[in-house]
């Protein structure tokens, strides 16, 4: 598949980034798009930050592969996030592949990609970045910053770091930290791009063979994690792919096999393996835990912003436990925390899928958080 | 019309919250009472409450509130965050309704709780002359569907207050028209003609 990446919407920041890592990025890209309008009190700006495999084209279409935008059952016109009312805004990830600066782009001291040469980034640093994309956007404080997943992460650390920039925040089937179970799961993935010998310590861009194979392995392992038992079990059971024989050879006789292979080589057209790497690890790296001595209400002491918890049940890689410790360090320091539970069986994908309850809970919360928000500005 | 539950959170109950204090209402339901307390007494509220369909409700009308259990999520709050906690017509249902009054009293500096009266004398009459267990207007659930799992009259609850050590600093009682203050002097008269009975009480 041919990728024309010049349809990426980018601002170049020319101020530097220091990264969490120690170096400084001197200049770096911020691919993103928006939808809807901002309106005169800037108050319906939603910042929204993708997860591991998103990108910035969230609902409509994604004109650069053609796709469906990863969100689009919950951004646009009469959607729970309503693009009718509010300005939306999602960038491309720092170390991502859709135009932002990362391991694919070209290193200005070399000419050439960074492959790995790239510094290794955090969700602090992928945060950071993005607070320029609202400068340059010309906003100050966002009615809300919201996510799911890494998405969730992201808009845990930016209330750590920036709570005066939003009145409210939804992380959504998210974790403060993350669990030796994560870090295994994205270690496999890791370790399946690069056993991939087109990996070639990242440097595939030279030869042009790109590890599709190890790629597609990282992202069965991923979907694995990203669905429940009970939702394979009802979707797949031991359906057989074709007839009602075996075939007795290791061609995919299972539709779960071959859902799986479907799913892991659709996503090489349009990921970079070394941005999986990056992304996997700035995940990893992610512990506001650790960032506060152990005690999380810490990252979060003083906060005004309204934020809304939400967990689903079936959810085994961000489980619903982990969504109700920052709910109980949210409370435990005053702060304006809601929380939901969803039933489902849709496991951690529930936030991506058709999951009314979500829906709704988001919905409710978004509008009348915009009611107050309105009011506090026209104050 | 204004059911007698509306009644109570709109007369009584605000009457007995300070403006401007922090109020976490442990059952909140749908949340009307947090958004009068809100508007009216521009409260720091906060709500927890098991039902889902009722914490989207209450997310809708601007409230903080965390779908949860109180028998196990009120371990959860640090000691005296509250001014004040509100368990309006709920302590009957919970497993353990004493410990459940005694977080309440260690996360707030006063607690107020209300109580359908089993001691009412429709009640008592229902029970003697029927010989099953009483349906009435504030109690419209047969024994077998009932959420209420521990019944108690007013002289019961100021019973158990002594045992536990907790001041009973106002108490109200409430029938079908008529507000008015239980004293130690009118209990026993009060545990028979109060359809409920409202008690702030603190540690």
């Amino acid at each position: 598949m041919n990728i024309d990446y010049s349809k990426v919407k980018k601002i170049t920041i020319n101020a530097p980034l220091k990264l969490d890592c120690g170096e400084t990025l001197e200049k770096f890209d911020i691919a993103y798009e928006t939808y809807g309008n901002l309106d005169e009190t800037k108050s319906n700006a939603i910042l929204v930050f993708h997860a591991l495999s998103g990108d910035q084209f969230v609902t409509g279409t994604n004109n650069v592969t053609g796709r469906e935008g990863w969100w689009n059952q919950v951004v646009g016109s009469g959607l729970p996030i309503d693009t009718d009312k509010y300005f939306v805004i999602c960038a491309n990830v720092l170390g991502g592949c859709m135009g932002s600066t990362g391991p694919k782009e070209i290193n200005p001291k070399t000419n050439k990609p960074y492959g790995l040469d790239f510094p290794v980034i955090t969700i602090k640093d992928m945060v950071g970045a993005q607070t320029h994309l609202l400068d340059f956007l010309g906003i100050k404080k966002t009615l809300s910053v919201l996510g799911g997943s890494m998405g969730g992460m992201q808009a845990l650390q930016f209330c750590s770091l920036y709570p005066e920039r939003t009145f409210s925040s939804v992380p959504i089937a998210c974790a403060a930290s993350h669990s030796a179970q994560n870090i295994a799961f994205n270690e496999l993935a890791r370790q399946a791009i690069m056993a991939d010998p087109n990996w070639d310590s990242g440097n595939y861009f030279l030869s042009g063979k790109v590890p599709r194979n190890g790629l597609a392995v990282a992202r069965m392992a991923g979907h694995i994690s990203y669905l429940s038992e009970q939702g394979l079990q009802s979707r797949f059971g031991r359906k057989l792919q074709e007839g009602d024989g075996l075939n007795f050879s290791f061609d995919a006789d299972f539709q779960v096999e071959s859902y799986l292979k479907y799913q892991g080589y659709a996503f090489v057209d349009r990921f970079d393996a070394n941005s999986y790497l990056y992304i996997t690890r700035a995940m990893d790296y992610f512990d506001l835990y650790k960032l506060n001595n152990g005690d999380l209400s810490k990252a979060f002491k003083n906060t005004n912003v309204k934020f809304c918890i939400i967990s689903f049940s079936t959810d085994w890689l961000y489980t619903t436990e982990e969504s109700k410790k920052i709910v109980i360090a949210l409370n435990s320091i005053g702060a304006q925390v809601s929380f939901v539970n969803i039933v489902t069986n849709n496991g951690h994908d529930s936030f991506l899928v058709n999951e009314p309850e979500f829906f709704q809970t988001l919905k409710g919360f978004l509008d009348s958080t915009y009611e107050d928000f309105k009011n506090e500005n026209s104050r | 019309m204004r059911t007698l539950k509306m009644k109570i959170q709109d007369d009584v109950l605000a009457g007995l919250i300070d403006i401007n204090s922090k109020v976490l209402d442990v059952g909140c339901g749908d949340g009307n009472l947090l958004l009068y307390l809100k508007r009216n007494k521009r409260i720091d509220g906060r709500g927890l409450e098991i039902n889902q369909k009722n914490v989207q409700e209450c997310l809708a009308k601007g409230l903080a509130v965390v779908e949860g259990d109180a028998e196990k999520d009120l371990v959860n709050y640090p000691n005296q965050s509250f001014d004040i906690a509100i368990l309006n017509q709920a302590i009957q249902q919970f497993y353990e309704p004493r410990k459940v009054l005694n977080e309440l009293l260690r996360i707030a500096k006063q607690a107020i709780i209300t109580i359908p009266n089993f001691g009412y004398w429709k009640v008592r009459l229902n029970l003697l002359v029927t010989g099953t267990m009483p349906v009435t207007k504030t109690l419209p659930h047969s024994w077998y569907d009932t959420p209420n799992l521990h019944m108690s009259s007013i002289k019961d609850f100021y019973n158990l207050c002594s045992l536990d050590n907790i001041n009973v600093i106002k108490s109200i009682s409430i029938s079908s028209n008529k507000i008015s203050d239980i004293t130690s002097n009118n209990l026993e008269i009060k545990n028979l003609v109060s359809e409920l009975g409202v008690f702030v009480v603190s540690k």
